[in-house]
């Protein structure tokens, strides 16, 4: 009987289940006011690409040869017919910013879904299989990781030839050595907790142990991970197109817009200051969220 | 303290070993005939081809290929440039002391202003002064420093006229570079205006270099200065009576200086990176604009020496940030 009472005033009376976790990830999420305006300023964007089409005054690589360099709508010589100006060759620079969000998201998830796929999968294997597996891995994550990523990313592109495809390849190949790391370390922890000694002995086969009992277990530090190499997805892809060897002219993607309007920057600071603007506030609205998810997330940091 | 730099020296032979691999994979894996690629040359005669072919080792396997690769690079032979036909290993050394001055010169600049900066902003946490200061940290560790490099040349060269655009230093002076950095040379040179010349060509560049590791060294001060702040020791010696200035400066700032340093040490890759950006943008001759320009020559020699360089100097300097953190840090020294 005295068991019983111990265990009832023990019994954790918080609420479970899916909404509840969610509740408490919110609770601590908006508690950092920058993660939420980020977040909203991310929605905002997702929702610009999304409706392009629609929200784009003109065609992205529509030309119109009445108006070359024409400055934004406040300056003298500028109309609201394009808001934001036009480019060297008559498009409209508005327009061509709203499709160029959908380059970089786009960039972004597949960056993101690729290097986290792979480096997870690694990532379990070193750290469940430890010995010269691990070795292996890690070695190769090390050489790697020894390269400046940008350089790395430089290379590969000049190898498989300059495209956008190809510099996504990259910059995931150049990322996926943070989740490979994170991951293993992750594991490493969770091994010598109870409950994967329990799996074990009642005998679950290694695969569920893997991906179905410890993995849930490891993705704090993953989740906020991928913000972070979200963001800098972005902004690598944006530096290799600025070099020329990401997305290839007339792709409306910013790096790319921002390589083209080079020779006129003393001339026509628009076409310069915008494309960089766009890129500067989608990664920074990514990074707060970053850290809003670290906060809510890392066990570390969680007051009880 | 030896078995310490055994151990890791012991773990960067096969990362160096693997790092030759992936240069010599490198030019294996472009598309193209791997002989007119490394000669440079369009048309090529058969009997050339065939010679050369002899000449690069490329009718032996390719194991031995590999082998009489590495033998060649321990005699500091790293090929030859297309372009310019001049030994890759001799082409990087003169253009490093470029880069290494752009990077010293942006590194210092991060820590002279990071460092304070982050310290005030733990110590006054919550103030307005903290606020701002983590909310440039965080726009500067998002800034696409390609662009903000363009943009400080529209206003400081364009509009204001104050700095040049590009180059190390004005053509109208010339001399023999001695240490290679171009201050110093300037100095030694004694020629009237040489060194701000020397040094408004330099200013904007290893600004631009400077934003992220300014950023980031921010960040880092402040979230170390907040955990040492909270450890019992600081209370300990509060209660002691012991000034602010002392708690901070002697106590707190000693154990958080810890993990700031080894952040300071892995900005090396950080900087070679933006060196590729910053150097494109302001013709800096140094190795980030050299590689690519190589890339774009189709020099590959070039680029498979400067890879194989680069990585090797990242190396480096990693390992002496290890062993720096293992002399500060003594509980790392005996950790596996």
């Amino acid at each position: 009987m005295s068991e019983t009472a111990i265990l009832s005033h023990e019994t954790d009376t918080r609420p479970v289940g899916r909404m509840a976790l969610l509740a408490e990830f919110w609770a601590y999420f908006s508690e950092n006011r920058g993660a939420v305006y980020g977040l909203f300023f991310f929605i905002a964007i997702v929702l610009i690409a999304v409706f392009a089409e629609f929200l784009a005054p003109h065609q992205p690589n529509e030309q119109f040869r009445e108006a070359f360099l024409q400055p934004p709508f406040w300056q003298e010589g500028g109309s609201l017919r394009f808001p934001l100006g036009t480019d060297a060759v008559g498009r409209d620079v508005l327009s061509r910013l709203i499709h160029g969000a959908r380059y970089s998201l786009f960039i972004g998830c597949i960056v993101v879904s690729v290097s986290l796929m792979v480096g997870v999968f690694l990532g379990l294997c070193a750290g469940f299989f430890r010995g010269k597996v691990d070795t292996v891995i890690m070695r190769i994550m090390d050489i790697v990781l020894a390269f400046p990523s940008l350089l790395l990313a430089l290379v590969l592109v000049a190898v498989l030839g300059p495209s956008l495809i190809n510099a996504m390849i990259a910059i995931a190949i150049v990322q996926q050595p943070h989740y490979v790391r994170l991951t293993r370390a992750a594991v490493m922890g969770e091994m010598t907790k109870d409950y994967v000694t329990a799996a074990r002995v009642v005998g679950v086969r290694m695969l569920r142990l893997m991906f179905v009992t410890v993995l849930p277990n490891c993705m704090g530090p993953l989740i906020v991970q991928a913000a972070l190499s979200f963001s800098s997805a972005v902004l690598d892809a944006a530096a290799l197109g600025f070099l020329g060897m990401g997305a290839q002219p007339p792709t409306p993607e910013w790096g790319t817009m921002l390589a083209e309007a080079r020779e006129f920057i003393l001339r026509a600071w628009w076409v310069v200051t915008f494309p960089g603007l766009a890129i500067l506030s989608t990664v920074l609205a990514i990074n707060l969220m970053g850290d809003g998810l670290r906060d809510a997330l890392d066990p570390k940091l969680k007051r009880s | 303290m030896v078995a310490f730099l055994l151990r890791k020296l012991l773990v960067l032979v096969p990362t160096f070993f693997g790092v030759t691999l992936i240069a010599f994979v490198f030019i294996r894996m472009l598309p193209g005939d791997p002989v007119i690629l490394m000669a440079g040359e369009k048309a090529m005669s058969p009997e050339r081809h065939a010679r050369l072919m002899k000449e690069f080792g490329y009718d032996q396997p390719v194991l031995v290929q590999y082998g009489r690769y590495l033998k060649a690079m321990a005699h500091g032979n790293l090929g030859q440039s297309i372009i310019t036909k001049k030994p890759v290993l001799d082409e990087f050394l003169t253009l490093f002391p470029a880069t290494v001055e752009l990077s010293l010169c942006a590194i210092l600049i991060a820590v002279f202003f990071g460092l304070p900066a982050g310290m005030i902003a733990a110590t006054k946490r919550g103030s307005v002064f903290d606020h701002t200061v983590m909310a440039g940290a965080l726009t500067g560790y998002s800034m696409p420093i390609f662009w903000w490099g363009l943009l400080l040349i529209i206003f400081f060269s364009g509009i204001l006229g104050w700095t040049p655009v590009s180059g190390r230093i004005s053509l109208m002076y010339y001399f023999e570079p001695v240490t290679g950095f171009m201050l110093i040379d300037s100095l030694l040179s004694d020629q009237s205006g040489a060194f701000t010349s020397a040094l408004s060509h330099l200013v904007l560049p290893s600004l631009v270099l400077a934003t992220i590791p300014l950023a980031v060294i921010a960040r880092q001060t402040r979230s170390a200065m907040l955990e040492v702040l909270g450890e019992d020791y600081v209370r300990t010696a509060r209660a002691k009576g012991l000034g602010p200035g002392r708690v901070i400066g002697l106590h707190a700032l000693r154990n958080a200086m810890i993990p700031v340093i080894t952040t300071i040490g892995l900005q090396v890759g950080v900087l070679f990176a933006g060196a590729i950006l910053t150097e494109t943008i302001f013709s800096w001759p140094g190795i980030g604009k050299w590689m690519v320009d190589s890339i774009f020559r189709r020099d590959y020699p070039s680029v498979q020496g400067g890879l194989l360089l680069i990585a090797a100097v990242v190396m480096l300097v990693n390992l002496v940030v290890d062993l720096l953190y293992g002399l500060i840090n003594p509980q790392i020294r005996h950790m596996d």
